[in-house]
């Protein structure tokens, strides 16, 4: 946990490390302080690095047998499924991964936002970690046309005429977009040309991310800042390493488990239906970790109103450190916080359970509801309760709940021995 | 020379540079966007004509020009009447429906919902004309918008009649 400079032992490395600082660098990540309470909602960062990780590997090898193109792309697909050594086996976890990898992210943001990880001075990393977030959504909805059935064609039909809601340029904007008067042969060759690009995008901002993760260090379950000179923190290898890779290997089974027993679970039966430019599905949905912006979409009664509003949805996450205005961090500390944090997690998870409901009758009006309640949540409740909660006393520092916990355990040492007339110094 | 000339002179060539390079960087930029517009074989796509000898009435075909759906209805009476004695206060995109046809047998539209672009679906929906499945927008026998999120009435293509039994739509 030393702060002071590296220096590589050996003169060759020494030669190599002033020219090109790798050697330091690798110092720092191993050597990289981490707060010791850190539990378990902090490994979803390595499970996530492992999955952009894995998507990369499993795309690069489907792009070897695909074909871009509105004759061939379907039957490419099928011949990857049914040719293709383990073919089979590299789509689906391609396919599945992209899940898994929302997932992830999902359980990732909504630890940041109940911890308060999004709070000065960690704004940045928030704010690079919603441009991943965006990237994701557009990697994932491009990847999703590629099999050009019947799904992915009517999923970018209509999320491409999003675009054709802005006043004026839009259907020049969506002309652009498709390349022709409708989605075709132009729009699935770039949709495939920038699916292969963004996840290197993504890569780059996630060097970004642990880059301004790194300057301030990590947020804690405690949310107060930790002090290095007091044994409150370890380095990262082994020990957060360690921990990481036990999580890992428990999501990659879960993972496993819908690639091969599931694998076509979170799918939808028509994308193996040919794309049709004649006929819509009588019901269409986005991939599941679209539904609730899909919801707030559909909730609004205007074209132009339902496309703002579900825009905003996402940018207004970008202005959350300024909007929780509350100067204590972690949700343990903010008993109000802490039901309306419960509350927002039950209304996001309805918009995605209404978003694959038809638009009608009760479904439309929860969905208004919830949307409501979600900006509510956003622009009202956050700043008031920065201003009016009352939150409980801070500790001095992470290690005084553990403390407090071991003295529980004294505590109960003392009645036993009490009770039981006896030393029981051996209870451990 | 004195020093505030030479200053002027300098910031005059700053400004200059500037607005030529920018001019530069927007002529080299142009036309890495412009190639993802609509091509030349695309556009010149524009025309296809339909037999229409075969339509009942009361029956619908769709056939695709540009890459689209187009609805040609052979209307009954019942159909043509109802839509034409709607009042159009009560219509969401007012048009009457002897703007959208030109023949009222026969209409002729996109059939692309205008809300987000699918496929509406014929004989269904409150006015047992055209409902869209997507996001729920009824329209009527003109193929106008009723209710739902879609704002605009299905729009009409530009057409017209070669002989009595041929569209050219384009």
């Amino acid at each position: 946990m030393s702060e002071e400079k590296y220096v590589p032992k050996s003169k060759l490395a020494r030669w190599f490390d002033s020219r090109l600082p790798l050697l330091s660098l690798s110092h720092h990540l191993t050597e990289y302080p981490t707060p010791k309470n850190l539990n378990y909602w902090w490994t979803f960062g390595g499970i996530l690095t492992f999955f952009l990780i894995a998507q990369i590997v499993t795309g690069i090898i489907l792009a070897m047998h695909y074909v871009a193109n509105t004759d061939l792309a379907f039957d490419s697909i099928e011949h990857i499924m049914r040719n293709v050594n383990y073919g089979w086996l590299i789509r689906y976890a391609h396919a599945n991964g992209s899940s898994m990898f929302f997932l992830a992210v999902y359980i990732h943001i909504f630890r940041g936002l109940y911890y308060g990880s999004h709070k000065p001075p960690r704004e940045m990393i928030w704010i690079t970690g919603l441009i991943i977030y965006l990237l994701m959504m557009s990697t994932a909805f491009m990847g999703y046309t590629l099999p050009w059935g019947q799904m992915s064609f009517w999923a970018a039909t209509v999320v491409s005429n999003l675009f054709g809601a802005i006043p004026l340029v839009g259907e020049n904007i969506t002309a652009w977009l498709w390349g022709g008067y409708s989605l075709g042969n132009p729009t699935l060759n770039r949709f495939y040309s920038l699916h292969y690009l963004f996840p290197f995008l993504i890569f780059a901002l996630v060097v970004l991310h642990i880059w301004a993760l790194h300057v301030p260090g990590n947020n804690n379950p405690i949310g107060i800042d930790v002090k290095k000179n007091r044994n409150e923190t370890m380095s990262f290898h082994p020990y957060m390493v360690m921990k990481d890779l036990l999580a890992m290997l428990v999501f990659i089974l879960i993972f496993l488990g819908f690639v091969f027993y599931a694998p076509n679970f979170l799918g939808h039966p028509d994308n193996y239906i040919p794309a049709n430019p004649l006929v819509t599905p009588a019901h269409i949905v986005p991939e599941w970790y679209l539904l609730p912006f899909y919801a707030i979409l559909r909730a609004i009664p205007s074209k132009l109103g339902g496309v703002i509003f579900m825009f905003a949805s996402i940018f207004i996450l970008v202005l959350l450190p300024w909007l929780d205005t509350s100067k204590v961090r972690s949700a343990v500390f903010r008993p109000l916080y802490k039901k309306f944090y419960w509350v927002l997690v039950v209304m996001v998870i309805l918009l995605a359970y209404l978003g694959a409901k038809p638009p009608e009758g009760i479904y439309v009006i929860l969905a208004r509801i919830a949307t409501a309640y979600y900006f509510i949540h956003f622009l009202i409740i956050l700043p008031l309760l920065g201003r009016y909660e009352k939150t409980s006393p801070l500790p001095t520092s992470i290690s005084d709940p553990v403390l407090d916990k071991l003295s529980i355990v004294d505590k109960f040492k003392k009645t036993a021995a009490e009770y039981e007339g006896e030393n029981v110094d051996t209870f451990k | 020379m004195n020093k505030k000339i030479h200053s002027k002179r300098r910031s005059f060539l700053f400004t200059a540079t500037y607005t030529i390079g920018a001019v530069g960087l927007g002529a080299t930029i142009w036309p890495l966007v412009d190639q993802m517009n609509p091509d030349s074989s695309i556009k010149s796509l524009s025309t296809t004509e339909v037999d229409v000898s075969n339509i009942e009435s009361g029956k619908t075909i769709t056939v695709l020009w540009r890459g689209k759906p187009i609805f040609i209805r052979r209307r009954t009476k019942k159909e043509i009447d109802e839509a034409t004695k709607v009042d159009l206060k009560d219509l969401i995109d007012p048009e009457k429906d002897s703007d959208r046809t030109k023949n009222p047998e026969w209409l002729v539209m996109i059939g692309v919902c205008t809300h987000l672009g699918c496929v509406p679906l014929g004989g269904k929906g409150e006015y047992k004309a055209w409902f869209c499945p997507c996001h729920g927008s009824h329209y009527d026998t003109s193929g106008r918008i009723r209710k739902g999120p879609a704002p605009k009435n299905l729009e009409i293509p530009k057409y017209e009649f070669v002989d009595n039994n041929t569209i050219k739509i384009g």
